[in-house]
């Protein structure tokens, strides 16, 4: 039952996030703030960890397919997919439901635990509309980058790895991310992103929104974001694969 | 004016407000006062629209608020300005923005026209060369001033002031009370106050609700208060021995 109150609740909340902004010029600023705040200040954690994983998705790769009848190349093209179809859009993502979610959430909790968001109200402004939707904007609008990023970075991290330990020599590596490239993979990571963007902007401003109370309340509405959001993109994600490789 | 007719508010099935009506007058400091938990804030809240009544009618110069529609309670709250117990100032804006916030998000003001508006608003509170420090910058007593300043930046028509001396060194107190009594008269609002500071009851106190548990128990005006028969009004204004000791020297 639970469940269901909340489904509730977040439509309605999401119905109060896309009523029209007060002033156009307003909103640009806000998102643009935002962008610099959710996705430009995440640009180091999304490199550190597509690096790393990159460089250990290569090596793991490279030391279970060790047989001869099998080409060097294909630890290449098992990155690739690898880092294009799931690495880079989920687990960056998950990635940003922890960081960026908790974000949101305490900082839209503190902001109803300190009544600005009832100042906000008195003022006759929306404030559902006001915080959130420049928030969901910039997520969904910068979050692809970020993914895209993380590939390039994920590829060039498992080349480095494969060519350092000799594992993969260089050549085999380039000539295997290139192997029967799927260009929809990228679109397909790019879709589910999207979503996974407006999961994480919005539930966790959902949580930060209902927040009462004080400060420990402010934690806990913290900690549910990125519980929930985490769950929601680990379902999505099931469902969009479905939808779109099946 | 404003006027709350037989309003009734419950959460979760527990009664908060029953039957409560008053009057509150133009140009006048209405105080609501009351012991912790009485019922007071959700009186204040409900006035303003922060919490839906169950029963009853809150009119604003004789417009009914609970049947107003959005857009009509928008036009009304740009009419509202509102000081809260911790302040609620936007942490991540300065002094000055947080002054402009009002009217940068409903006039068509310049910006250095909405500049000067907000440094006369912080000048008529007493404050200057606080632009650019953030709110964790100042002290409590300059945050209620900077939130008095963000109050009437729009010319507002009705002042809601909840605690405002919650938290601030008696002195401080006097000051914040005597400025919202001075803005009171000088832009002729309807001011309401929600305190239990009896320093204010005696200080600014025009027209004063008490409630207990909810409900309306007295009302009248500071000279009245003292001559009260009313226990439980009694039992509330001479908790402290100061004011047992002035009963005492006016008797």
């Amino acid at each position: 039952m639970r469940t269901f109150y909340h489904i509730g609740r977040y439509s309605i909340f999401i119905k109060k996030v896309f009523g029209r902004p007060e002033k156009h010029g307003v909103f640009f600023k806000q998102v643009v703030k935002e962008i610099d705040n959710l996705g430009i200040d995440s640009l180091g954690i999304v490199a550190i960890i597509s690096v790393f994983m990159g460089a250990v998705i290569t090596l793991q790769t490279a030391y279970n397919i060790e047989m001869p009848l099998i080409p060097k190349y294909t630890v290449g093209v098992a990155a690739r997919d690898s880092i294009l179809l799931e690495f880079s859009s989920t687990i960056v993502s998950l990635i940003l439901a922890g960081k960026v979610g908790s974000n949101i959430a305490s900082e839209i909790g503190t902001m109803r635990v300190t009544e600005q968001i009832d100042a906000l109200e008195i003022m006759g402004i929306n404030p559902a509309g006001y915080l959130v939707l420049p928030k969901v904007v910039a997520s969904v609008f910068i979050n692809p980058f970020l993914v895209l990023i993380s590939m390039g970075i994920g590829i060039t991290g498992g080349w480095l790895a494969g060519s350092v330990t000799g594992e993969v020599p260089s050549s085999e590596f380039i000539y295997g991310i290139q192997y029967a490239f799927t260009p929809f993979y990228i679109a397909y990571s790019i879709i589910k992103v999207i979503v996974f963007a407006f999961i994480i902007s919005s539930v966790s401003a959902y949580w930060g929104y209902y927040t009462s109370g004080g400060a420990l309340e402010v934690g806990k509405a913290s900690t549910k974001a990125v519980v929930s959001s985490s769950i929601q993109i680990l379902l999505f994600n099931l469902l969009l694969t479905q939808l779109l490789l099946a | 004016m404003i006027e709350v007719k037989n309003i009734y508010k419950s959460f979760d099935e527990k009664e908060v407000l029953t039957d409560v009506s008053a009057l509150f007058e133009k140009g006048q400091t209405n105080l609501i006062i009351g012991q912790s938990g009485s019922g007071k804030t959700v009186l204040l809240k409900s006035i303003v629209g922060l919490h839906e009544i169950d029963q009853g009618d809150i009119l604003y110069d004789n417009k009914s608020f609970p049947n107003m529609n959005q857009k009509q309670r928008k036009a009304l709250r740009k009419e509202i300005g509102m000081l809260f117990q911790g302040s609620a100032l936007f942490d991540s804006a300065s002094v000055e923005e947080n002054v402009r916030f009002p009217l940068d998000m409903f006039t068509d003001m310049s910006l250095s026209e909405r500049r000067d508006r907000a440094n006369f608003c912080l000048k008529r509170v007493n404050l200057e060369n606080v632009n650019n420090l953030y709110p964790s910058e100042i002290s409590g007593g300059m945050q209620k001033r900077v939130a008095i300043a963000r109050a009437i930046a729009l010319n507002p028509k009705y002042l809601f002031c909840d605690e405002p001396n919650s938290g601030l060194d008696p002195k401080t107190a006097i000051v914040i009370d005597e400025l919202i009594f001075e803005i009171t008269k000088e832009y002729d609002m309807t001011t309401i106050i929600n305190t239990h500071d009896m320093n204010s009851v005696m200080g600014i106190g025009e027209k004063i609700i008490f409630i207990y548990q909810g409900k309306k128990f007295w009302e009248g005006t500071k000279d009245e208060i003292f001559h009260a028969q009313n226990e439980t009004l009694e039992n509330f204004i001479f908790a402290s021995k100061l004011f047992k000791q002035i009963r005492q020297s006016n008797k």
